[in-house]
C-alpha cells in the first residue's frame, strides 16, 4: 500500500528539518523516497506534519493502573464512550480502560507510549493489558530498584551477578528497560518506613539508595541497553527535596554509555523531575528549586529529564513509590491503595486534586513549565505528565499551548492560578516561547532517541516506522502565541494519523485500528555460564520465597501479538 | 502413566501452581500437592455426569444439536432479548472473560460476575475507602501477624495456611512459632483452633467489634464490659498485638462480607487496616473463592471501567449496583434472557431470583450437570480451563497465573464458544 502525504508543513528535528513544505511518501509501513504514480493522495496543505508522539513515560497497562480504575468509579463515570462500528466503548478521564487509552493517543497523533512501572511478578498483567489497547506501540519497564537479587548481589559487590540477573530479568519479563523508584526506599515500606535521601540504607539488605543506583546505571552500560536508567529519585514530592535530586543526578556521571541498538548518549533518565525540584522545610516555607535543576541539566550531558508537568486536573496517583502514596494520603485523607510484592517492590494508588485554588498544586503546575522553560536544550527534556500522577496524557495538547504562549501562561498565572505559582517560583519572570521544532524535539525526537528507537521512531527520514501525525494548524497564518486556544484543539484532534503507513485517525476520530502495536522488549545475555549459575540461585529463592513456581514466572510469548526484540549485548 | 508438573489448580483463588497430575490418555488419575478440594476438581471424583455435546430443550427434554444450532439459538436468545444478562464467569481464564465483555457490548447486555453474591461488597468498600493488599509471598516472608476475619481456611482455601502461615518465611525462620494468629469467627472452627486469640464474637456484630478496635487504636477507651459479645480487655490485649506488627495482614471472608452491616463492615476493616499503618505496617487480601473471579473483575475493569455490574443497555458502559446487579435484573424480573458462564446460580441464588431464571429462556457454558443446567434452554459444554484448556487467571491478591492444559479432549473452549456467539450476534445485529 504506498500513501504520499503532499504540501504539509513539516517539523522533523532528528532530520533537521524545520517547517519545510514537503511530501512524505509511504509504502509498506515505512517511510520512502518515492512512491507510484497510484499512490493514495492526502493534501496537507496548511497543515503541521510531524512524526508520530512517541510517550517515554506513562502510566497505562498494569495492576497498579487497573486499582486506579477499580477503585474509583467517581473518575470513570466523568468520561465515557460507547461502541461505535470496529471500535469498543469504555470509560475513565485520569485512567482510562485500556481500548479508550489506545484511542486517546493516536487521536492526539501520539503512536508510541512506555509503561513506566512493571512490577516483574505481575508482568503478565501489564501484557494482557497491552493485547486490549490498540494502535500504540509500547514498552514496559520492570522495576529493579527493590529488589532483592539486585539489593544482595549490589550488596556483594558483584556487578556481573546483577547484570546476569538483570538480562534474565528483562527476557523473563518482556521489559525494556532498567526502572528505579525510589531506592531502598520501597523495600523500607514492607516494614512500614522509608528512607530518606540516597545514604540511608535499606533495612536488613544495607545498601542505600545511591549504592543502587551507581550499580544498576553501570550494569545498564554492561548490558548494552538501548535505554539508559529510568531514575524516579527518593523523597518525591518533599519539601527540599531537590539537594537528593541533584545527588542522585551526579551518581551515573563519567559512566560511558554504551547503547548496542540506537545511538543514545545519556547514562541518565530522570524522570517527573518537577516532584523532585521543592526547596525549603515544610509545605510553608516550601519553594521552587526548579532553577537550579534546570542548571544542572544545562551544565551536564550525561543526563535527560521528563518534567511531570501537573494539569491541574483532578486526577489519580500510582507509583512503585508505596511509603510515598501512604504519605500522599495522610496528607489529603482520600482514598489509599496499596499492594507490596514480595521480593521486587510494592506500589500504591490515591487520587488527588490539583487544584488552581489551591497554593501548593498552583506552585507545582508553575515548577514544572520553569523546567521546561530554563532547560535551554530541548535534547535534554521530554515532554511527559508521568500521566496520570501530575494530570492525564489527553492534556499534553494543553502543556504544549502553555509551552508555546507566554500569554496562554499570563492568563492562567493571573486569572486561574493560585498566588503562590508567582511568590514561589519564578514562572512569571520567562517568556520564553517554544517553538513547533522544539515541541517535536521533546514529543518526538528527544524521547525516540533516549529510547534507543530512533532509527524507526521520532522520525520522518526514509526507513522510519510510517507513524505520522498531521495537526490542522497553519503555522504560516496563525500564531500560536495568540491563537492558543486554536492550537490546544488541533492537537488534541489531528487531522489525520497514520501508523505503520495506515491511516488510523481522521479529523480527530479513530477510524482504523491497523495492526496490534509493537512490543519493544530486550533480548540480552550478558554472560551464559553465569546467567545459568545466578538463574540456579533464583530457583532456590523462588522454592523457599516465592509464592508462584519458577516454571511459571516468565511471561510466555503467546501474550505478545506483536513481539519486537530489541539487542542488548549478546555474549 | 503420564507425570505433569507446575500445574495450576483450577478451584480456589489460592490459585496453587504446585501441583502434579498423573495423567492416563485423556483423563487426569491422580495428583500430588492438590488440596483434597483439588484433588476432587482434577480426578472428577465426585461422578459428576459431565457433557461433552450441545443440547437444547426441546418439549421440555434435552436433546443433542449440532454446535452450530447450539451456538446460533444462544446468539439468538442474546439479540432477541430487551434486557439480556451475562452472568459467572468466575470459573473460566481472561481471555474467554474478555470475550464475553465484548459480546456484552454488542448485545447491550448487563454482565456481571460471581462477586455479586460474594465479595460485592468488598468491591463495593475498596471503592469508599481503597485497598492496601500485598501478595502471598509478602504475607510468607514479612508476616508475625495474621488474622482471619469470618473465614475458615482450613476447609475452603485449604492451602493457605499451610503455603503462607505454617512455612517459613525470609524474616520468619520458624514459620508459624514467630507468627501471632487470630481468628474472628462466631463458630469454633478448625482455623479457630490454630488461632492464639479467637474473638469469637456474637454473630453479626463484626461492625461493632471493628469500630470499637478502631476506637482503641486512636486511643479511646471502650465504656462497657463487653463488645460484640468479647470483654473489653480481650479487646484491648487483641489491639495491642495488631498495633505491634511488624507486618500484619487481614484476610477476610463471607462471614463479614455477608453479615449484618455488608460493605461497610468491610470498609470499616480497611479503615482499621489503614488507621494501623500509622504505628504498624498492616495490609489485607480477601478470601476469593473461585480460582479467576478476580480476574473478571480485572478484565471487565481494564475493558469498561468498571468491575462487575456493568450495564450496556444504552451502548456505553454504565455501573450501578443494586439496579445492575444480577439478583436486582432477575428478582425485578427486568431480565427476559440470560447466559450463564462458568458460575453455578442455580445452586446459590435466592428461590425468588431461581424463579424468574425457570420463566426465561436460560443458556449454560457449563462442562458438567448442575442445578443451572437443570433449567437451561440451551447448553454448550466447553473445555475446563487449567485441566482441557489454557488461558489466564488471577490469583485472590492479584498475581497473574497461566493455567496448563494437561489433557486434550477435543472440546472448544469457552473463548472458542464465545468467539462463535459473538460473530452470529454480531451478523443478527447487522440485519436488523
Amino acid at each position: 500500500m504506498e500513501h504520499i502525504i503532499k504540501n504539509g508543513i513539516v517539523y522533523d528535528p532528528l532530520n533537521n528539518i524545520d517547517g519545510e513544505q514537503k511530501d512524505i511518501c509511504i509504502k509498506d509501513g515505512k517511510i520512502v523516497d518515492s512512491v507510484s504514480a497510484d499512490a493514495n493522495v492526502t493534501d496537507a496543505s496548511g497543515q503541521i506534519i510531524m512524526p508520530g508522539g512517541v510517550d517515554p513515560h506513562t502510566h497505562i497497562a498494569g495492576a497498579k493502573v487497573n486499582v486506579g480504575r477499580m477503585i474509583r468509579p467517581e473518575d470513570s463515570k466523568k468520561d465515557v464512550v460507547g461502541r461505535a462500528p470496529g471500535q469498543r466503548g469504555g470509560s475513565g478521564f485520569s485512567v482510562p480502560s485500556t481500548f479508550m487509552t489506545g484511542y486517546r493517543y493516536a487521536q492526539m497523533g501520539y503512536t508510541t507510549a512506555m509503561e513506566a512501572a512493571m512490577p516483574p511478578l505481575l508482568a503478565r498483567h501489564t501484557h494482557e493489558e497491552f493485547h486490549d489497547t490498540p494502535i500504540i506501540d509500547h514498552a514496559a519497564y520492570p522495576l529493579f530498584g527493590n529488589n532483592w537479587f539486585v539489593m544482595q548481589y549490589l550488596k556483594e559487590g558483584d556487578l556481573d551477578k546483577t547484570a546476569a540477573y538483570a538480562s534474565w530479568l528483562l527476557r523473563a519479563t518482556k521489559g525494556y528497560a532498567i526502572k528505579i523508584v525510589n531506592p531502598a526506599g520501597t523495600e523500607a515500606w514492607a516494614w512500614g518506613g522509608n528512607v530518606h535521601g540516597i545514604d540511608d540504607p535499606a533495612p536488613y539488605f544495607d545498601v542505600t539508595g545511591g549504592e543502587i543506583i551507581k550499580g544498576l546505571a553501570e550494569v545498564n552500560e554492561m548490558l548494552g541497553l538501548p535505554h539508559p536508567i529510568h531514575l524516579h529519585c527518593n523523597d518525591l514530592g518533599h519539601p527540599g527535596n531537590y539537594e537528593t535530586t541533584l545527588k542522585s543526578f551526579d551518581i551515573p556521571k563519567g559512566i560511558k554509555a554504551n547503547p548496542i541498538t540506537g545511538n543514545r548518549d545519556k547514562v541518565l533518565y530522570a524522570t517527573h523531575v518537577q516532584f523532585h525540584s521543592y526547596g525549603g522545610t515544610n509545605w510553608r516555607d516550601f519553594v521552587s528549586e526548579a532553577p537550579k535543576i534546570a542548571d544542572y541539566v544545562n551544565k551536564n550531558d550525561h543526563i535527560v529529564i521528563d518534567v511531570g508537568q501537573v494539569t491541574l486536573d483532578e486526577t489519580t496517583t500510582m507509583t512503585a513509590d508505596g511509603p510515598m502514596e501512604y504519605d500522599l494520603h495522610t496528607l489529603n485523607g482520600l482514598k489509599w491503595a496499596n499492594c507490596d510484592v514480595e521480593l521486587e517492590t510494592g506500589s500504591g494508588v490515591v487520587p488527588f486534586i490539583y487544584s488552581g485554588k489551591a497554593p501548593v498544586p498552583s506552585s507545582q503546575w508553575a515548577i514544572g513549565l520553569e523546567l521546561f522553560l530554563l532547560v535551554n536544550d530541548p535534547e535534554k527534556i521530554c515532554l511527559t505528565t508521568d500521566s496520570p500522577n501530575a494530570g492525564p496524557f489527553t492534556r499534553y495538547p494543553r502543556v504544549m499551548s502553555w509551552l508555546m504562549s507566554n500569554k496562554y501562561r499570563e492568563d492562567m498565572i493571573e486569572n486561574h492560578v493560585h498566588k503562590w505559582a508567582q511568590k514561589k517560583t519564578s514562572i512569571a519572570t520567562i517568556d520564553r516561547e517554544y517553538s513547533f521544532f522544539e515541541i517535536a524535539q521533546i514529543s518526538r525526537a528527544t524521547p525516540a532517541k533516549v529510547l534507543g528507537l530512533s532509527d524507526t521512531k521520532g522520525h520522518l527520514g526514509v526507513g522510519a516506522d510510517a507513524d505520522i501525525a498531521i495537526y490542522p494548524f497553519n503555522p504560516e497564518t496563525q500564531d500560536p502565541s495568540t491563537d492558543y486556544m486554536k492550537l490546544e484543539e488541533a492537537l488534541t484532534a489531528a487531522s489525520y494519523v497514520f501508523k505503520d503507513g495506515e491511516i488510523v485517525v481522521k479529523d480527530g476520530k479513530v477510524v482504523n485500528i491497523g495492526l496490534p502495536g509493537r512490543c519493544y522488549w530486550v533480548n540480552s545475555i550478558y554472560d551464559e555460564e553465569l546467567e545459568k549459575q545466578i538463574v540456579g540461585e533464583v530457583e532456590t529463592m523462588f522454592k523457599r520465597y516465592y509464592s508462584v513456581n519458577f516454571a511459571n514466572y516468565a511471561v510466555q510469548d503467546e501474550y505478545l501479538p506483536r513481539s519486537t526484540p530489541v539487542d542488548g549485548v549478546i555474549l | 502413566m503420564e507425570i505433569v508438573k507446575n500445574v495450576v489448580c483450577p478451584f480456589c483463588g489460592m490459585l496453587c501452581d504446585d501441583i502434579i497430575c498423573k495423567v492416563e490418555g485423556d483423563e487426569i488419575v491422580g495428583t500430588l500437592n492438590a488440596c483434597r478440594i483439588g484433588h476432587s476438581k482434577f480426578v472428577h471424583a465426585e461422578g459428576a455426569e459431565r457433557y461433552k455435546k450441545p443440547l437444547i430443550r426441546k418439549n421440555g427434554e434435552l436433546v443433542e444439536v449440532t454446535m452450530e444450532e447450539a451456538i446460533d439459538k444462544a446468539a439468538t436468545v442474546l439479540a432477541e432479548s430487551k434486557r439480556p444478562l451475562m452472568y459467572g464467569w468466575s470459573c473460566t481464564d481472561c481471555d474467554a472473560q474478555a470475550v464475553g465483555v465484548e459480546l456484552a457490548e454488542e448485545a447491550k447486555a448487563i454482565i456481571d460476575n460471581t462477586a455479586s453474591v460474594c465479595h460485592g461488597p468488598s468491591v463495593l468498600a475498596l471503592q469508599d475507602v481503597g485497598y492496601p493488599i500485598c501478595t502471598f509471598g509478602e504475607v510468607k516472608n514479612r508476616a508475625d501477624v495474621v488474622v482471619y476475619w469470618g473465614c475458615n481456611p482450613m476447609h475452603a482455601h485449604p492451602r493457605n495456611l499451610s503455603r503462607l502461615v505454617f512455612s517459613r518465611g525470609f524474616f520468619r525462620e520458624r514459620g508459624l512459632a514467630d507468627r501471632t494468629v487470630i481468628v474472628v469467627d462466631p463458630r469454633k472452627s478448625d482455623s479457630s483452633k490454630l488461632a492464639d486469640i479467637h474473638l469469637q464474637l456474637d454473630y453479626d456484630k463484626d461492625y461493632e467489634l471493628l469500630d470499637a478496635m478502631r476506637a482503641v487504636l486512636l486511643g479511646n477507651e471502650i465504656l462497657y464490659d463487653e463488645v460484640a459479645g468479647i470483654p473489653k480487655e480481650t479487646i484491648y490485649e487483641a489491639v495491642d498485638v495488631l498495633k505491634n506488627a511488624k507486618f500484619g495482614v487481614l484476610f477476610f471472608g463471607m462471614g463479614i462480607t455477608h453479615s449484618r452491616g455488608k460493605h461497610r463492615n468491610i470498609d470499616t476493616a480497611i479503615c482499621l487496616v489503614t488507621d494501623l499503618n500509622d504505628s504498624a505496617k498492616f495490609t489485607l487480601i480477601p478470601m476469593r473463592g473461585h480460582y479467576n473471579v478476580t480476574g473478571f473483575n480485572q478484565v471487565c475493569t481494564w475493558e469498561s471501567g468498571y468491575p462487575f455490574c456493568v450495564d450496556f443497555a444504552t451502548g456505553s458502559a454504565r455501573y450501578n449496583p443494586g439496579e445492575t446487579g444480577s439478583n436486582d435484573l432477575l428478582q425485578n424480573k427486568e431480565t427476559d434472557g440470560m447466559m450463564v458462564v462458568a458460575s453455578d446460580p442455580g445452586a446459590h441464588f435466592p428461590q425468588k431470583a431461581l424463579e424468574r431464571m425457570a420463566e426465561i429462556p436460560v443458556i449454560s457454558i457449563e462442562p458438567h450437570r448442575t442445578p443451572t443446567t437443570e433449567m437451561a434452554d440451551i447448553i454448550i459444554p466447553p473445555a475446563i480451563v487449567g485441566m482441557e484448556a489454557e488461558g489466564t487467571a488471577y490469583r485472590m491478591e492479584g498475581v497473574p497465573i497461566r493455567m496448563r492444559k494437561v489433557v486434550d479432549i477435543g472440546l472448544l473452549s469457552d473463548k472458542e464458544i464465545l468467539e462463535r456467539i459473538l460473530t452470529r450476534v454480531k451478523e443478527i445485529n447487522a440485519s436488523k
